[in-house]
């Protein structure tokens, strides 16, 4: 898929954090709760609000965490991922 | 036209004539995107490190030459994410491309390496580097890549929407290099200015890129599946660490099971050579002063140089392929409980073999008070200059008894435990550190995963070589200096127009001197004498105690044992142990501290430290011991 955009209106709850969602679930970005600099490395790693991001896997001990964006992967410790707010998406299999 | 890569006789005048009068080019591009790979295809072994002044950022320059003898300078900058630099190293790339880097002018074409496996992140770094308006050519990366999963591209309409030119290469196989040859050896003009979104709006660049991708029929290709597996499996819950383990330890056997056996070869190497230069000297002060003063001096370092490169190269291979990556997810799990992170783990590792490419490997590290405390414990790592002293210490005070039958002994334990001290020294420091004077809220841990590849052995072996020749110039210059100081004192006052006995020179009337203060310890002043010449190199004591107890070189290891059981009581021998645990008996950790943070602040700090800490902790486990036994 070229265009990754989704419209805002697409998800459910818009109040979960990145961190909440289970592996292999996908969520469109929102809204980051972080200093300045720390979201401007995570928009030029591809974490850019409206763009989709799938949770890929986590390393032993679950954090942190590798989140799949745009084709690469990024690991995120918890206290990064918490702050990141996103819209949960549905495959249609799943509920 | 055949472009051909030439050397310049030195790093300084090259500098000076890029400075002057060539043309010169850099190439940039965001990290993992095989930059540096291209760079070494176009220049091949005929590359220098150089250093920005006032920075410790390393940059490699090649100087090209065309068939009518053009020349042109090529600056390989670091990576860079945007314009809004993170790193030191970011720094340097973004303050040449403007122009705002002293004794750099700002070059004349840039060639931006895109990795065509994820362009739509990847132009919007474009955009902006286009923006700045120099000559730029557009490289899309790992085309083979792109071809064999599926991907495609349209690199006429892409160039059209740029404004620049662009081409399509593979560094790793040579396809399309010559398109960026001919683009170097001719001036191309500035772009046209791009009509971009606002630059700081981040959304609007990257529906920006999304589009221009969408009009060149840009089509990403398919994750590689082996990527998806080989992750599934080291990053296993389980598995996955159980396989870094493994890692950590095959790395240990590598630098132990066969670097130290290639180290002694290399030691009876320099030995030979250093007899066969000194019968080819006239007997005398010269003789001494170049066999004893600086041949041995300097070749106890060198002698480090093969477990180092092996080293480098373990590193190297693991970083290459993409696991050292995942190594520092699963170890920020336990870094983050002594206030560090992931990326804090290469470095340490190193630390294990020697604490200057150690120091040298923190660099990746962008948070500079991450960087700053992985610095100051690297040094409590137990490296392999220490593994000698320990090794005679424990030859000489713990007999070897079985604990688990023929797989562990009392010796191998001893070993062990005075590993394990210097690790939760370390970390024990670590934690002191980032909760007071180092701590950090805004450096979070993140990190981006790149696929895996095949090591190339052409770009490990180019860093080999460069690691080499920095281990060798900035611990060698100041070992020879430590190395003659030693000599002279160990030389002089000369008696009958002789060097003296050494119990009469200035290093034993130094020993004599500091007596008073070790004696607390159990230490007499041949011990004094030792530290003194292990501020050199830790394993340097040896030698001394060798020389001060009258033991020849041929019988030396048993004989010294012998004498050090008559010269130490058990509780001054793990005194000593202590003291070599955590004391900073290095001269080229000094200098390489002081390089790497510009200014002797942090080395006074950790030296001052890390003495300190030495001393406390020998005098209380001497007590400790004497109260025990």
């Amino acid at each position: 898929m070229i265009f990754n955009f989704i419209s805002d209106m697409t998800g459910t709850d818009p109040s979960h954090s990145l961190y909440e969602l289970p592996e292999g679930t996908r969520a469109v970005v929102h809204e980051f709760r972080l200093a300045q600099h720390v979201v401007e490395h995570l928009m030029n790693l591809g974490f850019v609000p409206g763009v989709e991001i799938e949770v890929s896997r986590s390393g032993p001990g679950g954090d942190p965490r590798v989140y799949r964006v745009d084709g690469t992967e990024v690991a995120l410790r918890r206290d990064v991922s918490q702050q990141i707010e996103v819209r949960p998406l549905f495959d249609g299999a799943r509920p | 036209m055949s472009v051909s890569a030439v050397t310049s006789p030195n790093l300084a005048s090259s500098d000076a004539a890029v400075q002057q009068k060539m043309r010169t080019v850099a190439v940039v591009g965001p990290p993992n995107c095989g930059k540096t790979t291209l760079f070494n295809r176009l220049t091949g072994l005929r590359q220098k490190v150089g250093n920005f002044p006032g920075v410790t950022v390393e940059h490699h320059t090649g100087v090209l030459r065309d068939d009518e003898g053009h020349e042109l300078g090529l600056i390989d900058l670091p990576g860079i994410y945007g314009m809004n630099p993170k790193s030191e190293d970011e720094k340097v790339t973004v303050d040449v491309l403007n122009g705002d880097m002293a004794g750099t002018p700002r070059p004349d074409g840039i060639v931006l390496v895109l990795d065509s496996n994820n362009l739509n992140r990847h132009l919007v770094l474009a955009a902006r580097v286009i923006a700045l308006g120099l000559p730029t050519l557009v490289v899309l990366n790992m085309a083979d890549e792109l071809h064999k999963q599926g991907g495609q591209v349209d690199i006429v309409s892409l160039a059209h929407q740029l404004g620049t030119p662009v081409s399509l290469v593979s560094a790793a196989t040579g396809e399309g290099i010559d398109s960026v040859q001919k683009f170097l050896m001719s001036s191309t003009a500035a772009p046209a200015p791009l009509e971009l979104p606002v630059l700081q709006d981040a959304r609007g660049c990257r529906e920006w890129a999304v589009k221009v991708g969408a009009n060149a029929s840009y089509r990403r290709p398919a994750t590689p599946l082996w990527t998806k597996r080989l992750d599934s499996i080291f990053l296993h819950k389980f598995w996955g660490g159980v396989i870094f383990a493994l890692v950590v330890v095959a790395v240990f056997q590598t630098i132990f099971a066969i670097g130290q056996p290639l180290s002694s070869l290399f030691q009876d190497g320099l030995d030979v050579t250093g007899g066969f230069i000194g019968n080819h000297l006239p007997e005398g002060l010269l003789q001494s002063l170049i066999i004893n003063g600086i041949w041995n001096g300097v070749g106890a370092v060198l002698v480090f140089l093969p477990q180092i490169l092996l080293l480098f190269l373990v590193i190297g291979i693991l970083e290459d392929s993409g696991y050292l990556a995942r190594a520092a997810v699963i170890a920020d799990r336990v870094m983050s409980k002594a206030g560090l992170n992931g990326k804090c783990f290469i470095p340490l590792l190193s630390a294990y073999a020697c604490a200057v490419p150690a120091i040298m490997a923190t660099r990746t590290i962008e948070s500079k008070r991450d960087r700053i405390a992985t610095i100051l414990i690297a040094p409590f790592m137990t490296c392999s200059a220490r593994l000698p002293v320990y090794t005679m210490m424990i030859g000489a005070f713990v007999p070897n008894k079985p604990i688990l039958g023929w797989f562990l002994g009392t010796r191998a334990v001893a070993m062990l435990g005075l590993y394990l001290l210097g690790f939760l020294m370390a970390v024990g420091t670590a934690k002191v550190l980032k909760s007071s004077v180092l701590k950090s809220k805004d450096a979070p841990f993140i990190m981006e995963m790149p696929p895996y590849r095949w090591p190339t052995a052409a770009s490990i072996g180019l860093r080999l070589v460069d690691r080499a020749k920095a281990f060798v110039y900035r611990a060698g210059t100041v070992i020879l200096g430590v190395s003659v100081v030693l000599w002279l004192l160990t030389n002089f006052p000369m008696q009958n127009g002789k060097p003296p006995a050494i119990e009469d020179s200035v290093v034993a009337q130094i020993g004599h001197a500091i007596e008073p203060a070790i004696k607390p310890l159990g230490w007499d002043w041949k011990i004094g004498v030792g530290l003194v010449t292990s501020m050199a190199a830790r394993e340097t004591i040896i030698a001394t105690l060798g020389t001060l107890n009258g033991i020849d070189a041929e019988s030396q290891a048993l004989d010294l044992e012998a004498a050090l059981r008559q010269q130490l009581t058990p509780a001054a021998a793990v005194a000593l142990l202590v003291f070599f645990a955590f004391a900073m008996q290095c001269m080229s950790t000094v200098a390489i501290v002081r390089r790497e943070t510009n200014g002797w602040k942090w080395p006074g700090i950790q030296f001052a430290y890390m003495t300190g800490m030495a001393i406390v902790c020998a005098y209380l486990s001497f007590h400790l011991v004497q109260m025990l036994s």
